[in-house]
C-alpha cells in the first residue's frame, strides 16, 4: 500500500533561514501519527507543504500516493485539514460556510451535500447550531466547525494542526474519541501536529519529533516508551537494599531507588528474600515528555532572546553510556551534543543546588546561561552556549562516578 | 467555483451597501436639479447635466459621468482589493486552497466576480438614472421630436438606448484597469485595505499627471486618460478615436496586471 504521507528530503528556505531541513516523513495508511516539536521548529511549514500551500525549496511530498503540489487537485479532496486556527466567513452560519467550502473544490457531490453537512455537524456536536453567524461563535465552537469542515467528505487522511485548541477538557475528550472512532471504523489516517504532549500521548501510535527544522526522531510510541531496563522502588530500608543491590544501583533519593534490573519480579524476590520491605516497585519507563525533551534542544523562539533560566525538568539520559535504551532511537540528535542534566546526580540529596552566581561552565546540572551572561548577539550566545555545553558534558562523567561510588560505599 | 464566488459576493451585505451608495449620489444630484431647476451652464460641470434639464432620457449617461471619476473606481478597488487579500486575512484562503480550489481557478473566479460586480453597479446606476431622470425631468422633448446629442444633432430614441448601452459597456470596461491593479496588489499583500488603497493611489497619481502639462508625453498611457471618452458616444456621428484607444489601453493594463497577479499568486507561499 502506498504511504498516506511520504516526504523525501523536504526542505524550505526563506532567504538564509532554513525553516524545514531535509524532513523524511513516513506515515503508513491507517496510522495515527503525532508530529511534535517546539514552537517555531517547522511543524506548521511542513503541514503547509503537505497541503500545497507552501512550495518546498527542495525535496518531494507525496500524499496518498500523489505528488504535491503538482497533482494536488487529484488527491487533496480526499484529505481533511485543519491548519493552525480554523477560519470561516463570519457573516454566514455554519451550514453556509460548510456548503461554500464543499462547493469550492472537486470530489463533492451537490446531491449529498446537505446530508454530509448535517452528519459532520452532528459528529462535532454542533447539530443544533442553527443560523447564527460564525462571528458570534465561541473559540471552541469555531474549532468544532473547523473540524467539521475537515470531516465533511469522509477523508482518508486527516491533517490536523492543534485540533483541540480552544476546547475545554470535555470537548478535548469528545474530539479525541471522535478521532479514535474514525480511525477504528473507517481506517482514517490521522496526522496530528501538536506541541501538546498529553494529546499526542493519548492518541498517537507513532510520533515524529521535529527540532529546528529537522526530524530528529520517528518511531512508534510503544518503542519509545519501552522499559528502560531499570526498576524504580521505594523501601523503608534503603541502606539494606543498597547493600544487597551492590553495583546495580543507578540513583537514589531518600527512600526511592532506581536499580538496573532486567526482571522486576526477580529483583523483588531477591530483595524480599533478604528481608527488605518494599512499598512500591515499578518498571521505569520514559514519559513522552522525557523523550521529546531529550530529542529537542531549545525552543526556537529562544534564539534571539537571551535565555531565561530554564526550569530543569526531567530529562532522559540519552547521552550517558549507561542509559541502556539507545536502541530505541532512530538517530542521535543533530548538532553538537547538548549537555543533559544527569538525573542521578540531581536526585542525590547531598548534591548542592545549582549555584546561579557561579559562571555557567563551572556549573553542572543546568545549561541555561545565567542572566548576567546575556549577550545580545545570537551568534555569540549560541557559540558560548555550545562551549559551555562541552565543558559541562565533560564534567558530568566524573561527577556521576563520584556520586555512584559515594552511594555504593 | 465561479458560482461559489458569485454567491459569496451576492450574499455579502457590503456588496449591496456599496452599490446603494454609488447609486445615491446621482439620485441626489437629480433631486437637487429638479428642485432648483438650476443646471450647470453648457460646457461646465459633469457631462450631460446641462442637457438633462430638458430631457430626462439623457440622465442615465449623466449619472454614469457623475460616478465614473471617483465613486465607481473606489468601489471597484474595494471589492477587487478584497478578492485574495480578504480571504488571506480571514484565514479562509488556506482552506480554499487546501480544499483544493486550485490557485488559477480561484483567481479566475475572483476576476469574474469583480466583473459581475462592476456590471451590476453600472446597470443599477443606469436603471435608476433612467427612472429618476424620466420621472423628474420628463420626456416631453422626446415626444415632440428628437433627443439632442452633445454635438447638437438630434438622436432618435432607438439611437439613445443603443448608445447608453455602449456607454455602459465602455464605463464597465474602463474599470477593469483599476480592478486588475487591485487584484494584483491583493495577491501581494494580506491586507485588503492596503490593496484597495494602493489601487486608488495608482488612480490618483494618474489623474494628477493628466492635469500636468509636463507629463504630456506619457499622457496617452495613463489609465484614466480615456475614461470620459464615453461622452463621444453621444456625439453625432460617434467619435470613435478615443473610445478605441481607451479600450486598447485598458486591455493592455488588464493583460499585464492580471499576468503579474497570476504569476505571483500561483508561485506564492500561503502563510496567512
Amino acid at each position: 500500500m502506498t504511504a498516506a504521507i511520504r516526504t523525501v528530503g523536504l526542505t524550505k528556505r526563506y532567504g538564509s533561514v532554513t525553516a524545514v531541513d531535509g524532513i523524511d516523513l513516513d506515515v503508513p495508511p491507517g496510522d495515527i501519527y503525532g508530529f511534535l516539536g517546539p514552537n517555531g521548529s517547522g511543524k506548521t511549514t511542513t503541514v503547509r507543504m503537505l497541503l500545497g500551500l507552501v512550495l518546498p525549496t527542495t525535496g518531494t511530498v507525496e500524499v496518498l500516493g500523489a505528488r504535491i503540489p503538482k497533482h494536488a487537485r487529484s488527491v487533496l479532496y480526499r484529505v481533511g485539514a485543519l491548519v493552525e486556527a480554523p477560519a470561516a466567513y463570519g457573516h454566514l452560519g455554519a451550514r453556509a460556510n460548510l456548503s461554500i467550502m464543499d462547493a469550492a473544490g472537486p470530489g463533492a457531490s451537490r446531491r449529498t451535500r446537505r446530508a454530509r453537512i448535517d452528519e459532520a455537524l452532528q459528529q462535532v456536536g454542533l447539530a443544533g447550531v442553527g443560523r447564527r453567524p460564525v462571528k458570534a461563535y465561541s473559540l471552541g465552537m469555531r474549532q468544532r466547525l473547523g473540524i467539521a469542515a475537515a470531516l465533511m467528505r469522509k477523508p482518508e487522511l486527516l491533517i490536523l494542526d492543534e485540533p483541540t485548541n480552544g476546547l475545554d477538557p470535555r470537548g478535548i475528550q469528545e474530539i479525541r474519541q471522535l478521532l479514535l472512532e474514525l480511525n477504528r471504523s473507517a481506517g482514517t489516517t490521522i496526522f496530528l501536529s501538536s506541541h501538546l504532549l498529553a494529546e499526542v500521548e493519548h492518541l498517537c501510535r507513532r510520533i515524529g519529533v521535529v527540532d529546528r527544522g529537522r526530524l530528529v526522531l520517528q518511531d512508534s510510541l510503544a518503542a519509545l516508551r519501552a522499559p528502560t531496563g531499570s526498576v524504580v522502588l521505594r523501601t523503608p530500608d534503603p541502606e539494606w537494599a543498597i547493600g544487597v543491590l551492590d553495583g546495580d544501583l543507578r540513583e537514589r533519593s531518600g527512600d526511592r531507588l532506581v536499580v538496573r534490573a532486567a526482571d522486576p519480579a526477580e529483583l523483588n524476590a531477591r530483595l524480599v528474600g533478604h528481608g527488605i520491605r518494599i512499598t512500591e516497585l515499578t518498571e521505569e519507563r520514559r514519559s513522552l515528555e522525557e523523550v521529546v525533551l531529550a530529542a529537542t534542544t531549545v525552543s526556537s523562539d529562544r534564539v534571539d532572546r537571551a535565555a531565561p533560566p530554564r526550569t530543569v525538568g526531567p530529562r532522559a539520559e540519552v547521552l550517558s553510556s549507561d542509559a541502556g535504551d539507545e536502541s530505541a532511537w532512530d538517530r542521535p540528535p543533530p548538532g553538537p551534543p547538548m549537555p543533559l542534566p544527569s538525573r542521578r546526580a540531581r536526585s542525590v540529596p547531598a548534591q548542592p543546588e545549582p549555584d546561579w552566581s557561579r559562571p555557567a561552565d563551572s556549573r553542572r546540572d543546568q545549561f541555561a546561561p545565567d542572566q548576567q551572561e546575556r549577550a545580545p548577539d545570537p551568534a555569540r550566545s549560541a557559540e558560548r552556549r555550545s562551549e559551555a555545553g562541552q565543558a559541562e558534558a565533560g564534567q558530568a562523567e566524573p561527577g556521576q562516578a563520584e556520586a555512584r561510588s559515594g552511594e555504593s560505599a | 467555483m465561479i458560482g461559489v464566488e458569485l454567491m459569496k459576493m451576492l450574499r455579502r451585505p457590503r456588496t449591496w451597501v456599496v452599490i446603494a451608495l454609488i447609486d445615491a449620489l446621482p439620485t441626489l444630484v437629480a433631486f437637487l436639479l429638479a428642485l432648483t431647476d438650476v443646471g450647470p451652464r453648457p460646457g461646465t460641470g459633469p457631462a450631460f447635466l446641462s442637457a438633462v434639464l430638458n430631457n430626462g432620457v439623457l440622465f442615465p449617461a449623466a449619472a454614469l459621468a457623475i460616478v465614473l471619476p471617483l465613486f465607481l473606481p473606489v468601489s471597484v478597488a474595494i471589492v477587487s482589493g478584497d478578492s485574495i487579500a480578504g480571504e488571506a486575512q480571514a484565514g479562509t484562503l488556506r482552506y480554499l486552497l487546501a480544499r483544493p480550489a486550485g490557485r488559477t481557478r480561484l483567481l479566475v473566479a475572483k476576476l469574474v466576480t469583480v466583473l459581475v460586480f462592476v456590471a451590476m453597479a453600472v446597470v443599477v446606476v443606469v436603471v435608476t438614472g433612467y427612472f429618476v431622470g424620466t420621472s423628474l425631468f420628463g420626456t416631453s422633448q422626446l415626444a415632440g421630436g428628437n433627443i439632442v446629442s452633445v454635438s447638437g444633432e438630434p438622436l432618435t430614441g432607438q439611437q439613445a438606448v443603443l448608445r447608453t448601452l455602449l456607454a455602459m459597456a465602455y464605463v464597465a470596461f474602463s474599470m477593469l484597469g483599476v480592478a486588475a491593479m487591485a487584484v494584483f496588489l491583493s495577491t501581494l499583500t494580506d491586507s485588503p485595505l492596503a490593496a484597495a488603497m494602493g489601487a486608488l493611489a495608482f488612480l490618483v497619481a494618474s489623474s494628477l499627471l493628466l492635469t500636468l502639462d509636463a507629463a504630456d508625453s506619457i499622457r496617452p498611457y495613463l489609465p484614466t486618460r480615456y475614461w470620459l471618452a464615453f461622452v463621444d458616444l453621444f456625439r453625432q456621428p460617434i467619435l470613435w478615436r478615443d473610445i478605441v484607444r481607451g479600450v486598447g489601453l485598458q486591455a493592455l493594463y488588464v493583460a499585464v496586471l492580471l499576468g503579474a497577479s497570476w504569476a505571483n499568486f500561483t508561485t506564492k507561499d500561503i502563510k496567512s
